[in-house]
């Protein structure tokens, strides 16, 4: 089932998340205790010019060597701590979160063409295949994704978040279909300032899979989910795709409509879709994908599962349900229902 | 038309922090205990309101209701004032859904009798499998916009978009599917939203007036004044009843 | 007889209380099978090669062919065919030759794979009203897109290689003119054009009487380079280099002088009567960078304007080979799985030679996929496709389309008796003759062939609303949808499928 939130303030102005905890509350119905999650953005502005590397770390002594070993090959850790969390009794505590503020320096590693994203992307690619001990959740710059296995006030609460001010937040709320509930496996999943929240099944995940892999990328998550993090990633951030046009290759129109289009549409939608055909989702999906300059909400091109977003004043609202955005804000300007399959942007009106 | 309530037999839930199970169970309750008006207020979100009763009840909503709503019924009037989310009226028998706001996917969806109107638009397969038998006749009324695969796979009934305030009143696989049943859309319909087994026929006098007869009750529940008279529309009918009987030979 | 007589296989007899002598089976069989003597049908036996012409076209349903054997005392190793192709090398000293494919009892890979279906957690889709998406580009694509501008004003500015446009994954594979009967031809050229897909003209060259259906037909450029002129190259909508087929990997076509008559003779430019046996390699293609030349070479012949697969018999290395042909500007590969068909191939290589289809997809797609480059090519399939659900489970292993050829011909009536390198096809499918010929009309062959991949299609679209899937693109190499059943583990890793219930 599954639930999606997310707001944001296009004014960059900031709100703690008390807000975005209790949209998703109200759409306990779509979950099933096994995995809420959030994804924060602006939240760091002390550290904003370094990656805030948030790890799941199984102890406190090899894990955490293991990984400041690897982290440490890549560059600077400027400062690391505990996230601050509650004990929180009705869930159990499987992992230990922790953060790093970390800065890369690829001369560090000689005989090597990254760009620093690049690093970034493999040596979280490499922590976490590895797998000895540690799992890097999120790895973006003054944005920080915070998750567990249990209820969403439980997961918000366990991670303090009304203490943390952001100007964008989305939120999950899972009911998972395919594999138990643990830690790694509640969205959002993020890389690099990427966060993505799912609502759905990826039919075409196989494809999808095979496709990022050849591309340096390693599912290691076991969710469908993960892939459309890295999709976008490889078409946006690489490939230099605008959103929508990524939108455009993972929801593309259907021939019988392209057929119809006016010669350069028809041009540019058959080349998305002859270029990445294996980028393609299909299955019933409603994601939100954020970044720093905003998010993408997409649905599949045949709408199977909800979506629906409200607007009020400087905000932009988006869910899987009315009755949510309205918990948040009850006096909304307008109420939009997006057309299957067609990416709707929202961004930032400031530099920030 | 509205029910006129008797005063004593009818009560006021609060749903504001009631989630579903609860707020349903009350109002059970109250049907049992021979209310007949049912006010709702603060509804955000619950799912099931009116699920499965069979009581000529009328129940009485403000907010915005969550899924379901209306499932399996049989008898009453519920009135939204606000949004609905998807599947109203899912699998309903009989009675009546009035909401003042648009409503999600799936509005509907194996509708057996029973009427809706919806004053603004509504989402995706709406009607979807809508079936009908001698005074069984389900209805939908639809005031603004209709998404795809309105209609979708049809046996029975009818659906009437008016398009109001909107560039186009229908999208596309209109009627994909349709066995049974007609849809009437207000305005033009392009072949190219036609689903499969759905053709365009003529508006003939029989049909106006059932459009009358339906708009004349949108009017009435919405406070509107929309004259048919002044109104063009396109009806979709089946190609047959057995659109798909020449795919298959036998082993 | 000889001390190698062979008994026959098969008795014919003819049931003198129905027969009414009309003598259409002596007409109709090209076997020499019946003879009429005073107020019967008299019949050989012998030259029995159970085509069934004669049971079809006899109106009073007066004749039976049994399988009868003589029976050999049974032996595990030197069984009944063991001995029979000794008899007969005995006999003649000669290479034994065979038509179609591949007729020994490995177990096919397809019927050891099961597909996927969406329950719950997944809404299966369904096809008949909602859409599904079967449309396929074959060609060359680019590993990424670059626009310029913004909002209305964004310009593509990669260029796009030119495709093959098929409205189904379906092709009809390479046959050429002399394996089979123009007719034959012109059966598939008329279906493809229906259809929206294509067809092979194999290396026999192109009959004008194909000329109107260039725009779904691909012609052949094989190691004997039949009929290769400019004006073939350029009215084809694409090229395929033949450098193997499934059935005989290793060696080239083989058209024996029976089939070589006078419009044979004058498309593939060689005397009447001889054998046309195309050399085992392109002679100008010795290594991998020579394919590359001949690629480019053709391509600069027509412009650039025709997509250039290349094919290849599935080998050990078909994954390695398939890479090269990738990097060597091809547009897409064309693999034949050891079950491919001919109309002549020397027994012991039709058997004997190359690997099955699906192990050999499996492995190029993920070969190419290793190297980054899966999507910038086309992958086609092909050998002993029998229906659509081994179109599915091939496309799902890794492959963009398939080709079928056997499947084809048996829709036009062929019963695989697998005696086409005679030239005696009374159907007039793989004959010369033109009394043959002339039995077979394409447009009732075309409406055949077209009424065969038509159902396939929609049986597929059935397939993928089941897995939840709505655009063929989201099939390919979805090795998830698929699982092995009685596979052992080292085929599976291959095949990159999960053993039921995992």
């Amino acid at each position: 089932m599954c639930g999606i939130i997310g707001l944001l303030n296009k004014d960059g102005s900031r709100i703690d998340g008390r807000s975005i905890k209790r949209g998703l509350s109200i759409m306990n119905e779509r979950g099933n205790g096994q995995g809420a999650g959030f994804a924060a953005y602006g939240i760091y502005p002390d550290y904003e010019d370094y990656y805030a590397i948030h790890v799941f770390l199984d102890n406190m002594k090899e894990a955490k060597a293991n990984v400041e070993r690897e982290i440490e090959r890549w560059g600077y850790i400027v400062y690391s701590e505990e996230i601050p969390t509650n004990d929180i009794r009705t869930f159990e505590r499987e992992q230990i979160p922790y953060r790093y503020f970390f800065k890369p320096d690829t001369r560090k590693l000689l005989g090597h063409n990254y760009d620093e994203k690049d690093a970034i992307v493999k040596m979280v690619m490499r922590i976490n295949s590895k797998r000895e001990g540690s799992l890097v959740f999120s790895c973006g710059k003054n944005m920080g994704i915070f998750k567990a296995a249990g209820w969403p006030e439980e997961v918000a609460n366990f991670y303090k978040i009304e203490d943390y001010d952001a100007y964008m937040w989305i939120g999950h709320n899972r009911y998972p279909t395919n594999t138990p509930g643990w830690w790694g496996g509640a969205h959002p999943f993020g890389l690099l300032d990427w966060s993505v929240v799912h609502n759905g099944e990826i039919t075409s995940y196989g494809t999808n899979k095979r496709y990022v892999e050849s591309f340096d990328y390693e599912c290691s998550m076991l969710t469908d989910t993960e892939v459309v993090t890295y999709l976008f990633d490889l078409l946006v951030r690489r490939h230099g795709l605008t959103p929508e046009m990524a939108g455009k290759a993972l929801a593309p129109r259907f021939w019988k409509e392209i057929d119809r289009m006016p010669e350069k549409q028809r041009l540019h939608h058959t080349a998305l879709r002859l270029a990445y055909s294996s980028a393609e989702i299909n299955g019933p999906f409603a994601i939100i994908v954020a970044r720093s300059e905003g998010f993408i909400a997409l649905t599949d091109r045949i709408k199977l599962r909800p979506l629906v977003l409200g607007k009020k004043d400087n905000t932009v609202y988006v869910s899987s349900e009315e009755a949510a955005i309205r918990s948040m804000e009850p006096n909304l300007s307008e109420v939009i229902y997006p057309t299957a399959g067609e990416p709707v942007v929202e961004t930032l009106d400031v530099v920030l | 038309m509205r029910i006129r309530s008797k005063e004593t037999s009818s009560v006021l839930i609060d749903a504001e922090g009631l989630d579903y199970r609860r707020l349903n169970k009350k109002v059970r309750e109250a049907v049992a205990d021979g209310k007949v008006k049912i006010l709702i207020s603060n509804v955000l979100g619950q799912r099931f309101i009116g699920d499965g009763i069979d009581k000529n009840i009328e129940i009485n909503l403000t907010g915005t209701a969550g899924g379901d709503l209306g499932a399996f019924m049989d008898g009453p009037f519920i009135y939204l004032n606000g949004n609905a989310e998807h599947a109203v009226g899912n699998t309903m028998s009989s009675g009546r859904i009035v909401i003042h706001g648009n409503a999600g996917d799936c509005l509907g969806h194996s509708m057996r009798g029973g009427k809706i109107f919806v004053r603004g638009s509504v989402g995706y397969r709406v009607g979807i499998h809508m079936k009908q038998f001698e005074e069984n006749y389900p209805t939908i009324v639809i005031g603004g916009k209709a998404q795809s695969f309105l209609g979708e796979y049809m046996a029975g009934g009818v659906i009437l978009v008016l398009g109001l305030e909107q560039d186009e009143s229908v999208d596309s696989y209109v009627g994909t599917g349709i066995h049974g049943g007609v849809i009437y859309v207000a305005g033009e319909v392009d072949d190219t939203l036609l689903g499969a087994a759905a053709k365009k026929e003529e508006v003939d006098g029989d049909d106006i007036e059932v459009i009358r007869g339906l708009v004349k009750d949108y009017n009435h529940y919405f406070n509107r004044k929309v004259d048919v008279d002044k109104m063009h529309f396109t009806k979709i009918v089946p190609t047959s009843s057995r659109p798909f009987c020449n795919l298959y030979t036998h082993e | 007889m000889s001390s190698h007589y062979t008994p026959s296989i098969y008795d014919v007899s003819v049931d003198s209380t129905k027969c009414r002598l009309c003598g259409r089976c002596i007409e109709n069989c090209s076997y020499d099978v019946f003879r009429r003597s005073e107020e019967k049908i008299l019949t050989y036996p012998n030259n029995c090669v159970v085509c069934h012409r004669c049971v079809a076209y006899c109106p009073a349903n007066a004749i039976k062919i049994k399988k009868v054997s003589t029976p050999y005392r049974y032996h595990p190793i030197w069984n009944e065919e063991v001995r029979e192709d000794i008899y007969n090398q005995a006999r003649t000293g000669k290479v034994i030759l065979g038509g179609m494919g591949n007729v020994r009892k490995y177990p096919p890979i397809f019927d050891r794979l099961v597909l996927d279906a969406c329950q719950i957690t997944n809404p299966s889709i369904d096809p008949l009203r909602e859409p599904m998406e079967t449309r396929v580009y074959l060609g060359k694509k680019p590993k990424k897109l670059e626009f310029s501008g913004s909002g209305d004003d964004v310009e593509l500015k990669t260029e796009l290689a030119p495709n093959l446009k098929l409205e189904t994954p379906i092709m009809i594979a390479h046959m050429s003119y002399g394996a089979v009967s123009l007719n034959t031809q012109l059966s598939f050229a008329k279906a493809a054009s229906n259809l929206g897909t294509f067809m092979g003209t194999g290396e026999g060259g192109l009959n004008q009487a194909l000329y109107d259906y260039t725009d779904n037909i691909i012609v052949q450029v094989a190691s004997g380079r039949f009929g290769v002129n400019p004006d073939y190259i350029n009215r084809g909508s694409a090229i395929e280099i033949k450098i193997g087929q499934g059935a005989k990997p290793g060696i080239g076509g083989h058209l024996p002088g029976e089939k070589v008559n006078k419009f044979i003779s004058e498309t593939r430019m060689i005397p009447e009567g001889t054998d046309a046996i195309s050399p085992a390699p392109h002679h100008d293609i010795y290594s991998i960078e020579d394919l590359a030349q001949l690629v480019r070479g053709l391509k600069e012949a027509t412009d650039w304007k025709k997509p250039v697969f290349v094919k290849i018999a599935a080998v050990h290395n078909s994954a390695a080979i398939a890479a090269g042909i990738a990097r060597a500007d091809a547009d897409g590969v064309v693999v034949d799985g050891f079950r491919g068909g001919t109309g002549a191939a020397p027994k012991v290589l039709r058997d004997h030679v190359g690997i099955p289809i699906e192990a050999a997809i499996a492995s190029i797609d993920q070969k190419l996929r290793d190297h980054g480059i899966r999507n910038e090519v086309s992958v086609i399939a092909s050998g002993g496709i029998r229906n659509s659900a081994d179109v599915t489970k091939a496309i799902a292993l890794g492959a963009d389309a398939v080709y079928i050829g056997t499947a084809a011909l048996i829709s036009l009536g062929c019963r695989v008796c697998g005696k086409c390198y005679t030239g005696l096809c009374p159907w007039g499918i793989s004959s010369q003759k033109q009394e043959l010929v002339d039995r077979l009309d394409p447009e009732v062959g075309a409406r055949q062939v077209q009424n065969l991949i038509e159902a396939w299609t929609h049986e597929l679209k059935e397939l993928m609303g089941a897995a939840g899937i709505n655009s063929i693109e989201s099939l390919r190499g979805n090795r998830d949808r698929l699982r092995g059943y009685m596979l052992d583990s080292n085929l599976l890793d291959i095949l990159d499928v999960k053993t039921v219930g995992a």
